[in-house]
């Protein structure tokens, strides 16, 4: 080539490269600060979520049983367990008048969170309406660990994002993984402990990515004839894994809700008082729980609802440091006897609603301490709900 | 294993109750024994760690040893014999008043066994100034092979009889330093190291009736910004809280030591005292459970007024411990000056020890305003690579 030629085409690449390194550039800088305002949205949607479901007076209503397990709930006042029945029980529960403003959220199962009422009104816009998240449960149940005796873990993570993008998508602002330990002569062993935490933190990270705020469920299982001493050494320890691993996992904490077992003795021992279980129960919090934790949702476990809500009751009328709301997200303790009341009765409907009305008022005054005690309990309020060996 | 997949791991009902999987290993129905957290010391350690988190007070820390005294006194001119090391902490130690600010002192061994040059014992004058005597256990740090040029803290051995002892003496909380470099990594090993040792050091304190200073400091040094040190804190705070459960210590019987979150002395912006107190509230937050009575930060490197001024940011609203001082070179630093190892300053000097003193208790209480701070008091006094 010529000298000018030579010069001239030279020039031409290099302001060729120098425009697209400057293209390449901007489109870096924009798509990372499109990830970066994303992320932090995000966040502060998490965040907001979180604090609005541990608003003092609310808790969460959880209607998540699935198919099998409402099965049974269904075939203990000898009803159908079809879908139309489901249907028609969770929609008694959503449209008694004045429930729902004591509820932050409702947990759903997956069939639940695509029904409509019998008007036609999507189950997911009646809960929104009225202020009311709905959650949904996204574990896929446990299975055996080998080489344990019995003990399990809890599986779900495969696709787990792209179910809660779906979800997501259908109205959903948080979700449920249920995991479970128990304590026996060499249990929790801490395989089970270890790999139950992981399972929680891999979790809880999908659902934040996602838009969805994770309520961790670590529960310990009440069966057993083991101190409330034992209870307390065995929840604190794997509260303190599931916080390392949640924190390993970079999980935002200030995004997510945490549904522990109360502090109690075993299922087979000697009972005690609301207030000793409130003492033991907070203690165990205050040692493992960090104050970026808005939120602790109890799980009742099989305790009668007037048991749970007592308890509930005492905790919130400790005088210590708590620095997260106690409230509730139960499931049998709400419904028990809202069950019992319908039969699966439409004349039986109205006297179904006022029962549950009238556990969720109860529960709503357990989160202020202002509970009094039922007066006059309707049938099967103080029914232990505990069934040994519990699957769900 | 094929055998994994038989019919008895999918056997229905109690898979917990008498019935066994087939990877059951033979003996390992053995019982386990249960630990129970309460020691023979746990309700004097929790009353110990709540005076000393006591509302409006906070640690003076003289705990240099005796290289490191030795370099405070040269500053002014001083030998680093015995003698002036004794007269130096009898000059702070004597303060009339100072109870009033200060909750505890940690004092070096040396200091533990001295007395005033009337013959009084140091730990008694302390005592009756309503202060309670503390001991720094740690024996220094050294380097740790394997790591980015990191260093671990020794002095586990023996530590349960010298613990001991120091609790005859008079000492009821214990201090042991440990550092994490952030330029150097940290690496995840000098990080676990930090971590394991201040958990076994804690558990022996608390078995010998002290309360555990539990202090890793992240150094200073480097030219990260504040979200790097961020990062950095919350990785080591939950490795630390998570060995701490493991050796099954009892978190209302320990106070923490941390550094406070800012950027790297070399970044180039500094932080305000809000930015620090925001960021070193949400580490707080995310890593301290709410049963840890009291969080006494060091400073540093930071300059008296620099460090209450961002104390102060931190107290502006309520939080679930008690977030105070244990402060060296911050309380000290104008001390020494005024002194200067004259006698006839003693009194002056002392002045100058309330005067710090009483600045971060009114921090501790949020009320701390900066109006007639000296201009000695506003000089940093960051040291790169400074080495106690």
């Amino acid at each position: 080539m010529g000298y000018t030629e030579e010069i001239k085409c030279r020039s031409t690449l290099g302001s060729v490269y120098v425009l697209f390194c400057v293209i390449f550039l901007f489109g870096y800088i924009y798509l990372s600060l499109h990830y970066l305002t994303n992320f932090l949205r995000l966040a502060d949607e998490l965040i907001a979520n979180a604090a609005y479901i541990g608003t003092p007076g609310k808790g969460i209503l959880a209607a998540d049983e699935s198919t099998g397990t409402m099965g049974k709930r269904l075939s203990s006042i000898n009803v159908e367990n079809v879908e139309s029945n489901r249907r028609a029980f969770r929609e008694l529960l959503f449209t008694t008048p004045g429930a729902l403003e004591y509820l932050s959220g409702v947990i759903l199962f997956e069939e639940t969170l695509y029904q409509k009422t019998s008007d036609g009104k999507p189950f997911v816009e009646l809960l929104k309406e009225n202020g009311v998240l709905p959650g949904i449960k996204v574990d896929k149940g446990v299975v055996v660990l080998p080489g344990t005796n019995g003990e399990t873990t809890t599986q779900g993570l495969d696709d787990l994002g792209k179910r809660c993008q779906q979800y997501y998508a259908a109205g959903c602002r948080f979700a449920k993984w249920r995991a479970v330990l128990n304590i026996g002569i060499t249990e929790p062993s801490q395989l089970a402990i270890n790999e139950n935490a992981n399972g929680l933190a891999r979790y809880a990270i999908i659902c934040q990515e996602n838009g969805l705020v994770p309520i961790v469920e670590p529960e310990i299982l009440v069966d057993g004839n083991h101190s409330i001493d034992k209870c307390a050494d065995v929840t604190e320890r794997v509260l303190a894994a599931v916080y390392k691993a949640l924190n390993d996992h970079h999980v935002l904490l200030e995004g997510t809700l945490l549904k522990p077992n109360m502090v109690t003795p075993g299922s087979e021992a000697p009972k005690v008082a609301p207030e000793v279980v409130a003492e033991y129960t907070v203690r165990a919090l205050q040692r493992t729980m960090p104050a970026a934790v808005p939120a602790v949702v109890f799980l009742s476990g099989g305790q009668s609802e007037e048991e749970a809500t007592l308890n509930l009751n005492a905790m919130n009328k400790l005088k210590t440091k708590k620095p997260w709301t106690l409230t509730f997200s139960f499931g049998r303790a709400l419904q028990a006897s809202t069950l019992k009341a319908w039969q699966g009765k439409e004349e039986n409907v109205e006297k179904a609603k006022a029962v549950f009305l009238q556990r969720c008022k109860a529960n709503s005054e357990a989160t202020l301490g202002t509970y009094k005690g039922s007066g006059s309990l309707s049938e099967g309020a103080s029914e232990s709900l505990h069934v040994k060996d519990y699957k769900y | 294993m094929a055998c994994s997949s038989l019919v008895k791991l999918n056997a229905s009902s109690s898979p917990w109750v008498g019935q066994r999987s087939v990877n059951q290993r033979p003996g390992s129905s053995n019982r386990r024994v249960f630990v129970v957290r309460a020691g023979s010391y746990t309700d004097e350690l929790v009353k110990t760690a709540k005076t000393v988190a006591s509302p409006g007070r906070g640690i003076l820390a003289i705990d240099e040893s005796n290289a490191t005294c030795g370099k405070r006194l040269s500053s002014i001119g001083l030998d680093n014999t015995e003698t002036n090391r004794q007269a130096y902490r009898q000059l702070l130690l004597t303060t009339p008043g100072l109870g009033e600010y200060i909750s505890g002192a940690i004092l070096f061994e040396e200091t533990l066994y001295q007395s005033t040059t009337d013959g009084k014992k140091f730990v008694d004058c302390l005592r009756e100034a309503n202060i309670v005597p503390g001991i720094k256990v740690d024996k220094g740090l050294v380097p740790l092979p394997g790591s980015n040029n990191e260093s671990w803290c020794q002095g586990l051995d023996g530590l349960a009889s010298r613990s001991a002892e120091y609790y005859k003496q008079g000492a009821r909380f214990a201090k042991w330093r440990t550092v994490v470099s952030i330029p150097c990594g940290p690496s995840a090993l000098a990080v676990k190291e930090a971590a394991w040792g201040l958990a076994r050091y804690a558990s022996i304190s608390q078995d010998n009736g002290l309360v555990p200073i539990v202090e890793p400091e992240i150094l200073l040094d480097g030219d990260h910004p504040i979200e790097r040190t961020l990062e950095v804190a919350e990785r080591v705070w939950a490795e630390v809280f998570y060995y701490l459960a493991e050796n099954n210590v009892t978190f209302e019987g320990i106070l923490l030591k941390p550094s406070m979150v800012t950027p790297g002395a070399e970044h180039k912006e500094k932080a305000s005292p809000e930015t620090i107190a925001k960021y070193t509230l949400t580490m707080l937050k995310r890593r301290v459970p709410p049963a840890v009575p009291g969080i006494m930060f060091l400073s540093g490197g930071q300059s008296e007024m620099e460090a209450t001024l961002n104390l102060n940011a931190m107290n502006q609203s309520p939080n679930p411990w008690h977030v105070s001082f244990s402060y060296a070179r911050a309380l000290q630093n104008t001390v020494l000056k005024t002194w200067q190892g004259h006698p006839e300053k003693v009194e002056a000097a002392q002045k100058a020890l309330l005067v710090r003193a009483k600045a971060n208790s009114l921090a501790q209480l949020g009320r701390y305003s900066a109006e007639g701070e000296s201009e000695d008091a506003k000089k940093g006094m960051f040291v790169k690579g400074y080495t106690y």
